[in-house]
C-alpha cells in the first residue's frame, strides 16, 4: 500500500507542482493518477521513489515513511516505466530486463534465466533478447519496459504513461495485455496518464489531478462517470461519459429475439427480404447478407457485411447498445461465451433494459 | 617528385640512426601518446563531470574558444617561456608535449562533454529510477553511451597531436616533423616530401587504428541508424502498426 | 603594445594576406561542398565513400599537405597558391559532412509538403532544404574558419608570409610584442570571420530569431 499523507511539492521559484495530496493506493490494485498537463500527476509519481523529494507531507509504502529509506534500495524495489521506456541503448534486450537482478547481485544464470521468462511474459520472441533498443518498434520497447520493471518482482510498480508514445491499435494491445499481465501478478500499481479512457479502462481507482496538483476527486471509474463531484472532473471525463458508463454496467437479461440465419457457403432456401445473419458451421456469426443479392449463389465471404459489432451475453450494456447500433439490419447480435449465436436484439430492448437498471447505489467517495 | 621520394625511401642512411624514420616514427609516435596521455587524464573527468552535473559549462565554451589561439604562437610561446627554466634536453621536449596536450585538452572535453550530454535523457531518468547509485549511473549508461562522440574526440585529438608535434619541430622536437622542418630549411625538398608523406601516413593509421577500437569498444545498439532497421519488427510474434519510425522516438517535451 | 605602434603597417599588410590566404578557401570550399553534399544526400550510396575520401583528407596534418601541394600542383614551394588549395581541400572535407547532415537533416515531412506543393529538384533544394540547413552549415563554417586562421600561420615554416610571419620572427629573435602581436592578430581575424558568419547566417534565417531567440 502507497499513501500519501498531505504532500506538497513546490519547485525552486515557487511553482507549486502537488498541493496537499492525501491518496492511497490500495495494495494489489491499479491506481491510476490522471489529468491535464500541469497537474503534477508525475511530480507526485516520481516522489514515491523519491526522484523528486517532497516540500512537505510524508509517502509511506507499507506503513514506512520512504523519506528514511535508502534511495537505491526503495527504488531497487520498485518498478518503474517511463514513456519512452528508458531503454539504455547500449545493452541488449535481455541485458535491459537484467538491469535490475545485476544491481541485486543475482547471479549471472539466474539473471538470463529470468530475463528470458520475463521476454516470454510479456509477448516478445526469444530471438529478440539479443537485439537492441533500437532494432525494435516502439511497442516492443515498451513491452521490454514492462519487463525491465517487473525483473526482480517488485510488490510495487510506477508507471508513467507508459503507452501514451504509440499508436492507437498498439496502444490497445499493450493495455489488454498489461490488465492480462496484472490479472495474473497482481502487483500495487501507480499509473499515470492523461488519457482519460486509458484512465477508466485500467484504473480499480481513478485519482483526478487538476492544474496546480490539487486531488479533484478519487473514485472507482463507474462512480465517477455517473458521479463527477464537480465540473471540472465532468468537464474532464468528457461529454460522452454516459454512453461510456454503460460499459460497467453489467448486461441484464435482454429480451433475446431468435434470428433467421444462413450457413456460409450454402444458398438461400427460400426468397428473404431484407438482411439476413450468415454463420458458420458452429454458428458463430461471421456477417450479414442481403439475399437479393445473391439469388441462388452460395453465400460466400465476399458477399459479406461486416460492419456489425457482437457483443456477449453477459458483457456490458454498452456493447450490447454498439451492437445494435452497429448492425446493417438495425438488429444487434449477442454471443455466447463460446461464440455462437444466442439471438438479436434491437436498440430501443437495450435501452429499456438501461431504463430498467436505473437505481441509483453505487460504491466510491467524492474527495 | 616520386623518383627522388623513391629515392630517398630506399637510401639505406635514411633508416638507421637517430635521425633514420624508424627512430624519428616512435618518437613522433610516443610524443603523441604522451601528450593524449596527459590531456586525457585531465580532460574525461572533467568533461564526464561537466557533463554528469551540467554544472560549470563554461568550461566547454571557454575550452572550445581557446581553439582559435594559432598552435604555432602557442608552441613559440610555452617554448620562450619554459625553454630557459629547463636544462638539457628536456629543454625542447617539455614545453613541446605541454603544448601538445594542451591542444588535446579541447576536442577530448568537448567529446566527453556531448558524450554525455547526448544521452537519452529518458535511459538516465530510468537508470536513477531502477535504483542505480550516482556513480552506477556514469559508469553503467552515461560513459558506455558517451562512447561514440568520445571516441571522435579522441580521433580528433590525436589527429590535432600528430599534426602539431610535427610543427613542433620548428623548436627543436624530434619525430618525424624533423625531416619537414630540415628539409625545408636546407631545400632538400624530397626529404621535405618524404616527411610529409610519413606524417600523412601515421596520421590516417592512427586514426584507422582508433576506429578499429571504437568500433570493438562502442555497443552496436548505438551504432547510427542501428544494425537491424530492415529486420525490425518483421519477426516478431506481436503485429504492430507502424506508424513512424520507432528507432527515434520525438521527444515529449518534458 | 609600443612594438605594434611601430609596425602596425606591416601588422595590417600580413593581416590582409592572413584573410586572404584563410578567406578564400573558405568561400571557394563551401562553394565545392554545396554540390557535393547534395549528391551524398541525394546518392545516399555515395555518402559513406564521399565522408571517408574527404576525412581521410582531413586528416593529413597541415604542414604535410603544405610541403606535398607542389609536387601535386607543380608550383613552386613559396607560392601562396599551395597554401590556398591545402586550405581548400581542408575546408571541403570539413564542410561535405557538414552540408550532406545539414540536408538530411531537414525533416522529411517538410520535403514531402514541399514537393506536393510542386517544388522541383534544384528548386526546392535552393527554395527549401539548403535555407533550413543554413544553420548546420554555418555551424560548421564556423569550425572551418576558426581552425583556417590557425592553420595558415603554420605556412610561414615555408616562406609564404601572413600573420605567421610575426610569430616565426617573434620567437626566433625573442621579441614578446611581436609575437603576442602575432597572435592576438589571429585570435582577432578569428573571431571576425566568426562574427561575419554568425551574422551572415541570423541574416539568412529570420525565421529563428522570431521565436525569441530560442534557436
Amino acid at each position: 500500500m502507497i499513501r500519501f499523507d498531505a504532500v506538497t511539492k513546490q519547485f525552486p521559484g515557487g511553482t507549486v507542482a502537488v498541493e496537499d495530496l492525501s491518496l492511497t493506493a490500495p495494495t494489489g490494485r491499479i491506481t491510476v493518477l490522471v489529468g491535464p498537463s500541469g497537474c503534477g500527476k508525475t511530480t507526485s509519481l516520481r516522489m514515491v521513489n523519491r526522484m523528486i523529494q517532497p516540500t512537505r507531507g510524508s509517502i509511506t509504502l507499507d506503513g514506512q515513511d520512504t523519506s528514511r529509506m535508502n534511495e537505491a534500495q526503495l527504488r531497487r524495489g520498485m518498478g518503474y516505466v517511463i514513456q519512452h521506456g528508458g531503454l539504455f541503448p547500449h545493452r541488449t534486450v535481455l541485458d535491459n530486463i537484467g538491469t535490475v537482478p545485476r544491481l541485486l547481485g543475482w547471479d549471472r544464470t539466474r539473471i538470463r534465466a529470468r530475463s528470458n521468462e520475463l521476454l516470454e511474459r510479456v509477448g516478445l520472441a526469444p530471438e529478440l533478447g539479443e537485439r537492441y533498443p533500437a532494432q525494435l518498434s516502439g511497442g516492443q520497447q515498451q513491452r521490454v519496459g514492462v519487463a525491465r520493471a517487473l525483473a526482480a518482482d517488485p510488490p510495487v510498480m510506477l508507471m508513467d504513461e507508459p503507452f501514451s508514445a504509440v499508436d492507437p491499435v498498439v496502444r490497445e494491445q499493450l493495455q489488454d495485455e498489461f490488465l492480462r499481465l496484472q490479472g495474473e501478478l497482481g502487483k500495487t500499481i501507480l499509473f499515470v496518464t492523461h488519457d482519460i479512457d486509458e484512465a477508466i479502462k485500467l484504473g480499480d481507482q481513478v485519482a483526478v489531478l487538476r492544474v496546480g496538483g490539487r486531488l479533484a476527486q478519487v473514485a472507482e471509474p463507474a462512480y465517477l462517470l455517473a458521479h463527477p463531484a464537480d465540473d471540472f472532473v465532468a468537464d474532464f471525463v468528457g461529454r460522452d461519459r454516459g454512453y461510456r458508463a454503460l460499459q460497467f454496467q453489467e448486461t441484464p437479461r435482454l429480451p433475446l429475439r431468435s434470428e433467421p440465419t444462413i450457413v456460409l457457403g450454402e444458398q438461400p432456401t427460400e426468397p428473404y427480404a431484407g438482411w439476413l445473419l450468415v454463420v458458420d458451421d458452429d454458428r458463430r456469426p461471421v456477417g450479414w447478407v442481403e439475399p437479393h443479392r445473391i439469388g441462388t449463389r452460395t453465400v460466400s465471404t465476399g458477399d459479406l457485411h461486416r460492419g456489425g459489432t457482437v457483443a456477449t451475453e453477459h458483457g456490458s450494456l454498452r456493447a450490447a447498445l454498439d451492437a445494435a447500433l452497429s448492425s446493417p439490419s438495425g438488429r444487434g447480435v449477442i454471443v455466447d461465451a463460446s461464440g455462437s449465436l444466442c439471438g438479436t436484439v434491437e436498440a430501443h430492448e437495450v435501452l429499456t433494459a438501461i431504463e430498467g437498471t436505473r437505481r441509483p447505489e453505487r460504491r466510491g467517495s467524492p474527495a | 617528385m616520386i623518383p627522388s621520394l623513391v629515392s630517398w625511401f630506399t637510401d639505406p642512411a635514411n633508416w638507421s640512426g637517430e635521425d633514420g624514420i624508424p627512430n624519428r616514427l616512435l618518437e613522433h609516435v610516443a610524443y603523441t601518446a604522451e601528450a593524449i596521455l596527459v590531456a586525457a587524464v585531465v580532460a574525461i573527468p572533467l568533461g564526464l563531470w561537466v557533463g554528469h552535473t551540467g554544472r560549470a559549462r563554461w568550461l566547454v565554451s571557454l575550452a572550445n574558444s581557446a581553439r582559435a589561439v594559432p598552435t604555432l604562437g602557442l608552441l613559440f610561446v610555452v617554448s620562450l617561456w619554459l625553454g630557459p627554466r629547463i636544462t638539457g634536453d628536456l629543454a625542447f621536449v617539455v614545453p613541446s608535449i605541454i603544448v601538445l596536450a594542451l591542444l588535446a585538452v579541447p576536442p577530448l572535453l568537448a567529446g566527453t562533454y556531448a558524450g554525455v550530454q547526448a544521452v537519452d535523457p529518458a535511459a538516465r531518468d530510468a537508470a536513477k529510477g531502477v535504483g542505480m547509485t550516482p556513480l552506477q549511473v556514469l559508469r553503467q549508461v552515461e560513459v558506455p553511451n558517451a562512447l561514440p562522440l568520445l571516441f571522435s574526440g579522441v580521433r580528433s585529438a590525436v589527429l590535432q597531436v600528430v599534426a602539431t608535434a610535427s610543427v613542433a619541430a620548428v623548436i627543436s622536437l624530434g619525430g618525424l616533423g624533423r625531416y619537414l622542418i630540415d628539409g625545408i630549411a636546407l631545400g632538400d625538398y624530397p626529404r621535405a616530401a618524404a616527411g610529409a608523406v610519413l606524417v600523412a601516413v601515421l596520421a590516417v593509421l592512427l586514426d584507422g587504428v582508433f576506429a578499429l577500437v571504437q568500433r570493438r569498444v562502442v555497443s552496436p545498439g548505438l551504432a547510427p541508424g542501428g544494425r537491424g532497421v530492415s529486420g525490425r519488427g518483421k519477426d516478431s510474434r506481436s503485429v504492430e502498426v507502424e506508424a513512424d519510425s520507432p528507432s527515434t522516438p520525438v521527444r515529449a517535451p518534458a | 603594445m609600443t612594438w605594434l605602434a611601430d609596425n602596425w603597417r606591416t601588422v595590417l599588410d600580413l593581416a590582409l594576406s592572413h584573410l586572404y590566404l584563410a578567406g578564400i578557401p573558405l568561400v571557394v570550399g563551401l562553394l565545392v561542398s554545396l554540390p557535393l553534399g547534395w549528391a551524398a544526400k541525394r546518392w545516399s550510396r555515395s555518402y559513406p565513400a564521399l565522408i571517408t575520401t574527404t576525412g581521410l583528407l582531413y586528416t593529413i596534418p597541415s604542414l604535410a599537405l603544405f610541403v606535398l601541394m607542389p609536387g601535386v600542383l607543380g608550383t613552386k614551394i613559396l607560392d601562396p597558391v599551395n597554401v590556398v588549395v591545402a586550405m581548400t581541400v581542408y575546408t571541403v572535407a570539413l564542410l561535405v559532412r557538414t552540408v550532406a547532415d545539414g540536408l538530411r537533416a531537414v525533416p522529411d515531412h517538410i520535403e514531402q509538403a514541399a514537393t506536393a506543393m510542386g517544388y522541383r529538384g534544384l528548386r526546392r533544394l535552393l527554395g527549401v532544404e539548403l535555407p533550413l540547413a543554413v544553420p548546420v552549415i554555418a555551424a560548421g563554417l564556423r569550425v572551418a574558419a576558426v581552425s583556417n586562421v590557425s592553420i595558415v600561420s603554420v605556412a610561414s615554416l615555408l616562406g609564404v608570409s601572413q600573420l605567421g610571419d610575426l610569430l616565426v620572427d617573434g620567437y626566433n629573435r625573442v621579441i614578446w610584442g611581436e609575437l603576442v602581436t602575432g597572435i592576438l592578430a589571429c585570435v582577432t581575424l578569428a573571431l571576425l570571420l566568426d562574427l561575419v558568419i554568425v551574422t551572415g547566417s541570423r541574416v539568412l534565417t529570420p525565421w529563428l530569431r522570431v521565436q525569441g531567440g530560442r534557436a
